[in-house]
C-alpha cells in the first residue's frame, strides 16, 4: 500500500516536472465562439458560430456514441442548440432618447435564430446560428451579456465582432467580463484616427534619417546659389516658397509609396529600402556642399520621398493595421507624419531665415553641418548594407 | 540575421485569412455526412474514466476529493493530447473554489497547476507555498514548485523544492530534479554524470521516468556542445516508444542547429497539429527550401492570430521564433521575446531574446540575458556564441 502510494506520487512528480518545462503544446485551440453583430439600416442582425465539439460536451450531439457527429445528429438538435445558446446571450439596446434608469425589460432585445448551417474553423466544425435581433429602439449603446459555457469551461471566450456605422469593434466576451457595453457613436473611430495621427507624428520625430533628409533639403532653402557660393535669399517669400515646394514634393511622394506598400501593391526588401533611405541622406547632404540640383531640389525630394514612403509603410504595418479601417489608419498616420514635418519646418524656417546671411549659417551650418550629416548617413548606409551596428541610433 | 524580404502585404493577407468573418457556411448534402470527429468515443477507456469521474463530481460538486480527481483527469488528458479545451474543463471542476482565498491544500495544488498553464506563475507559487505550508508531505506540490522556479530562473528556490521532494520521490526523479538545477548553475558535467549513473542504477524505472531523465541528459549534452552524446541520448529517449511533444520539439531544434532539416521533416511528418511542432516543420521547410513551407506558415500565422484574438499570450516564445526566422520581423520578434523573457527564463527563452536582439541590432535589449548568464554560470555553447556577437555589436 505504502509502496503503491509512493509510486503514484513519483509519477505525479515526474509528470509535473515534465509539464512545466514543456510549454503548453497548443495542439488544438482553446474553446472560442465567434459572434458577429451588425447594426445597419435600422436593423440589428448577427451570426454566431459555436463549435460542435463544445455543443456536444454541453448537450450531447453524438447520439450513437461512435465519436463521429453527423449532419443528421446536429440537425435533429437544432432547436435545442438555439435554445441553449440564446439562454446564455442577452442584448440590450439603449436609444439616444432612452430615459436614464429605464427598466431593463424595456430595452431588452429579443433574438431569433434562423436556419443553422455548418462552417469550418481552424479547430473543427461549428454550427452557424444566423441571428435576427429585435430591439425596442435603434441602439446608440449596446450591452451584451455573455454566459455561454461559463459553467463548463471558464476558459471559453466569445470573440465579438461588432459592426455599426461602418466601424468595426472587437471584444473578448467571457466570464472575465460577462457584461460589456459598446457606444455605437463615432467617438471610437475618432480616437482610432487620433492614435494613428499621433503615431505618425512620433515616427517622424524619432526617425533621425527622415529628419536629416528633410533638413538637408531645407538648409539651402533660405539661400541662393550663385557665383560658386551660397548667398542669403532676398525675401522671406522666396525662402518660404522654396520650402513649400520641397515639403510638398516629399509629402506627395512618400504618401504614394506609403499607400501602395500598405495596401500590398508593392513590396520591397526592407534592407534595400533602409539602405536607400540612408543613401538619400548622403546625397542630399553632399548636394549642399557640391550643388548639382540647386534649382530643382523639389525633384530630389520627390524622387527620394518615394523611397522614404516604403520606410513609413513598414512602421505602419508593425503598428498593426485594423482590417476594417485601413483607410482611416493610412490617412491618420500620413497626416501625422505631415504634421510632425510641418512642426519641424515651423521651427526651422524662421530660425534659418534670420541667420541666413551670417558666416555661421552659410559656412558652418550649411557646409559643415551637411558634411556631418553626410558622414553620419554614410555610416548608416554601411550598417544597413552590411548588417552591423556602430551607431546607437 | 533577418531575411531581407519585407512581408507586410503577405502578413496582412494572412491576418485577413485567419479571421472567421466572411467565411461561407454550408449545408451538408445529406444527414449521413460526418461533420465533426470527437477526440474519442464514449467507449474509449480514458473517456469512460472521465465520464465516471464526472458523474461522481456531479453527485456532489462540493466534494473536494471528487472535484480534484476530475480536474486532474482532465488536465492529464490535456497533457496527453495537447488539447487546451480540457484545461477549461478542469477549471470548471474546481470552479467552486476558483476565486476562494483559502481552499483545501489539494485544491490549491490543482488550482496552481491550472494557473501555471496560463503562465500565472506568481499566483501558482503562492498557492503551492500555502499548500506545502499546511501539508509538507505533498510531493506533487514540491515538484511543481521546482518546475516553476526553474522556469523563472530562481535556482535557490528550485533546489530547495528538489530537496523537499527527494524523500517523497523515487531515486531517479530525486536525482533528476537536482541535476536539472545543477545543469544550469555551472555544474553541467557532474549533472550529466549523475543522470547517467542514476539511469544505470535504476534500469527498472518505467518508460516515462527514463524518458524524462534522458531528455534532460540530451539537453545538457547539447548545451555543452557534445553533439554525439546528445544525439545518442535523444535517440534513446525517442526509442522508448512513448510520444512526447516536448521531446520531439527539443530533438527537432537540435537537428535544425545541425542543419539537418530533412531529418526534421521526416521526424514530424504527421505532427503538424501541435503548434510547437508545426513551428519546427515550418523552420525546417525554410531551411531545406521545401515547398510545403507556404502552407505551414499560413497555418501557423492563423493559429497565432486566433490566440491573439482571444487575448492569449502564452506562446510568445514560439511566436517570436516565427516572427524572426520565418517572417524576418526582427523588431516584432524582439518585443515578443522580451515579453516572454519577463515571465519565462529558461535557455530557450534566453536564446530567442539574444537572437532577436542581435537581428534587431539592439544589444541593450539583451542585457537581462547577459546578466543571467554571468550570475548563473550556465554553460551553453550556443548562448555563449550569441552573447559574444552581441558584445561585438556594442
Amino acid at each position: 500500500m505504502r509502496a503503491a502510494l509512493h509510486h503514484v506520487r513519483a509519477l505525479l512528480a515526474l509528470v509535473v516536472l515534465a509539464l512545466v518545462v514543456h510549454a503548453p503544446a497548443q495542439a488544438h485551440k482553446p474553446s472560442d465562439s465567434y459572434l458577429t453583430i451588425t447594426v445597419a439600416e435600422g436593423a440589428v442582425t448577427g451570426r454566431w458560430d459555436i463549435a460542435l465539439r463544445d455543443l456536444d460536451f454541453a448537450i450531447g450531439l453524438d447520439a450513437d456514441g461512435d465519436g463521429a457527429i453527423t449532419w443528421g445528429e446536429v440537425r435533429a438538435r437544432h432547436a435545442e442548440i438555439a435554445a441553449y445558446a440564446l439562454a446564455r446571450l442577452s442584448i440590450r439596446a439603449d436609444g439616444a432618447d432612452a430615459p436614464a434608469g429605464a427598466g431593463a425589460a424595456v430595452q431588452s432585445c429579443t433574438i431569433d435564430v434562423g436556419a443553422q448551417a455548418i462552417d469550418d474553423h481552424t479547430d473543427g466544425s461549428y454550427s452557424v446560428l444566423p441571428l435576427t435581433i429585435h430591439c425596442p429602439q435603434l441602439p446608440k449603446r449596446l450591452t451584451i451579456g455573455y454566459r455561454l459555457f461559463a459553467d463548463l469551461d471558464p476558459q471559453h471566450r466569445g470573440l465579438l465582432n461588432l459592426q455599426a456605422g461602418g466601424v468595426a469593434r472587437s471584444a473578448v466576451l467571457g466570464p472575465q467580463a460577462p457584461v460589456q457595453s459598446f457606444d455605437l457613436n463615432e467617438a471610437s473611430r475618432l480616437r482610432q484616427f487620433l492614435d494613428y495621427l499621433r503615431d505618425g507624428v512620433w515616427h517622424i520625430w524619432i526617425g533621425f534619417d527622415h529628419i536629416l533628409f528633410l533638413l538637408s533639403l531645407l538648409l539651402p532653402a533660405v539661400l541662393v546659389w550663385g557665383g560658386r557660393q551660397w548667398r542669403g535669399a532676398q525675401t522671406f517669400g522666396a525662402a518660404f516658397w522654396s520650402v513649400v515646394r520641397v515639403v510638398t514634393a516629399f509629402t506627395a511622394a512618400h504618401s504614394i509609396t506609403l499607400t501602395l506598400a500598405t495596401l500590398g501593391y508593392v513590396s520591397l526588401p526592407s534592407r534595400w529600402v533602409e539602405s536607400a533611405i540612408a543613401a538619400s541622406v548622403v546625397l542630399a547632404a553632399l548636394n549642399n556642399v557640391w550643388p548639382v540640383f540647386h534649382g530643382r531640389r523639389w525633384m530630389v525630394a520627390f524622387g527620394f520621398g518615394l523611397v522614404h514612403g516604403f520606410g513609413f509603410a513598414s512602421v505602419l504595418v508593425d503598428l498593426g493595421l485594423p482590417r476594417d479601417a485601413l483607410a482611416l489608419a493610412l490617412v491618420g498616420f500620413n497626416l501625422g507624419v505631415e504634421g510632425g514635418q510641418l512642426a519641424i519646418v515651423a521651427v526651422f524656417l524662421p530660425l534659418a531665415y534670420s541667420l541666413r546671411r551670417s558666416w555661421f549659417y552659410r559656412r558652418l551650418v550649411m557646409v559643415g553641418g551637411s558634411l556631418v550629416i553626410a558622414l553620419l548617413a554614410a555610416v548608416w548606409l554601411c550598417e544597413r548594407l552590411f548588417m552591423f551596428k556602430v551607431l546607437p541610433f | 540575421m533577418p531575411p531581407p524580404l519585407r512581408v507586410a502585404p503577405f502578413v496582412v493577407s494572412l491576418l485577413l485569412a485567419a479571421l472567421p468573418a466572411g467565411a461561407v457556411p454550408h449545408v451538408p448534402s445529406s444527414d449521413s455526412v460526418v461533420v465533426e470527429r470527437l477526440p474519442a468515443r464514449a467507449t474509449d477507456p480514458r473517456m469512460r474514466k472521465l465520464i465516471e469521474l464526472r458523474a461522481a463530481w456531479r453527485r456532489d460538486p462540493a466534494d473536494a476529493g471528487a472535484a480534484v480527481r476530475l480536474a486532474q483527469a482532465y488536465f492529464d488528458q490535456s497533457a496527453a493530447e495537447g488539447d487546451p479545451r480540457y484545461v477549461g474543463h478542469a477549471q470548471a471542476a474546481i470552479g467552486l473554489w476558483w476565486d476562494q482565498p483559502d481552499p483545501p491544500p489539494s485544491v490549491r495544488v490543482m488550482r496552481a497547476i491550472l494557473l501555471q498553464y496560463g503562465h500565472r506563475f506568481n499566483e501558482a507559487v503562492a498557492d503551492l507555498d500555502a499548500a506545502v505550508a499546511q501539508q509538507p508531505g505533498l510531493g506533487e506540490a514540491w515538484a511543481w514548485l521546482a518546475g516553476i522556479h526553474m522556469v523563472q530562473a530562481d535556482y535557490a528556490q528550485a533546489r530547495r523544492a528538489c530537496r523537499a521532494l527527494a524523500p517523497l520521490a523515487p531515486p531517479l526523479i530525486a536525482t533528476g530534479c537536482i541535476a536539472y538545477v545543477d545543469s544550469v548553475t555551472g555544474r553541467a558535467q557532474p549533472a550529466a554524470a549523475a543522470l547517467r549513473a542514476a539511469l544505470q542504477a535504476d534500469g527498472g524505472a518505467d518508460a516515462a521516468q527514463r524518458q524524462w531523465v534522458l531528455t534532460r541528459l540530451a539537453e545538457i549534452e547539447e548545451h555543452r556542445g557534445a553533439v554525439a552524446p546528445a544525439e545518442a541520448a535523444y535517440r534513446e529517449a525517442l526509442g522508448l516508444d512513448r510520444s512526447d511533444v516536448y521531446l520531439l520539439a527539443a530533438y527537432a531544434d537540435f537537428l535544425l542547429d545541425q542543419n539537418r532539416a530533412a531529418d526534421v521533416l521526416v521526424l514530424l511528418k504527421d505532427r503538424a497539429r501541435a503548434d510547437v511542432l508545426l513551428l519546427r516543420l515550418a523552420l525546417a521547410a525554410k531551411q531545406a527550401k521545401d515547398p510545403a513551407q507556404a502552407g505551414w506558415v499560413t497555418d501557423l500565422a492563423a493559429r497565432f492570430a486566433a490566440a491573439q484574438a482571444r487575448g492569449d499570450t502564452t506562446h510568445q516564445k514560439e511566436e517570436a521564433r516565427f516572427a524572426l526566422a520565418v517572417l524576418g520581423q526582427a523588431e516584432h520578434a524582439l518585443l515578443l521575446a522580451q515579453a516572454n523573457y519577463a515571465l519565462q527564463r529558461e535557455l530557450a527563452d534566453a536564446r530567442i531574446l539574444l537572437e532577436a536582439a542581435l537581428a534587431a541590432r539592439q544589444p541593450a535589449a539583451a542585457a537581462p540575458v547577459l546578466q543571467w548568464m554571468a550570475s548563473s554560470g550556465v554553460e551553453s555553447v550556443t548562448l555563449q556564441a550569441l552573447a559574444a556577437r552581441i558584445k561585438a555589436l556594442r
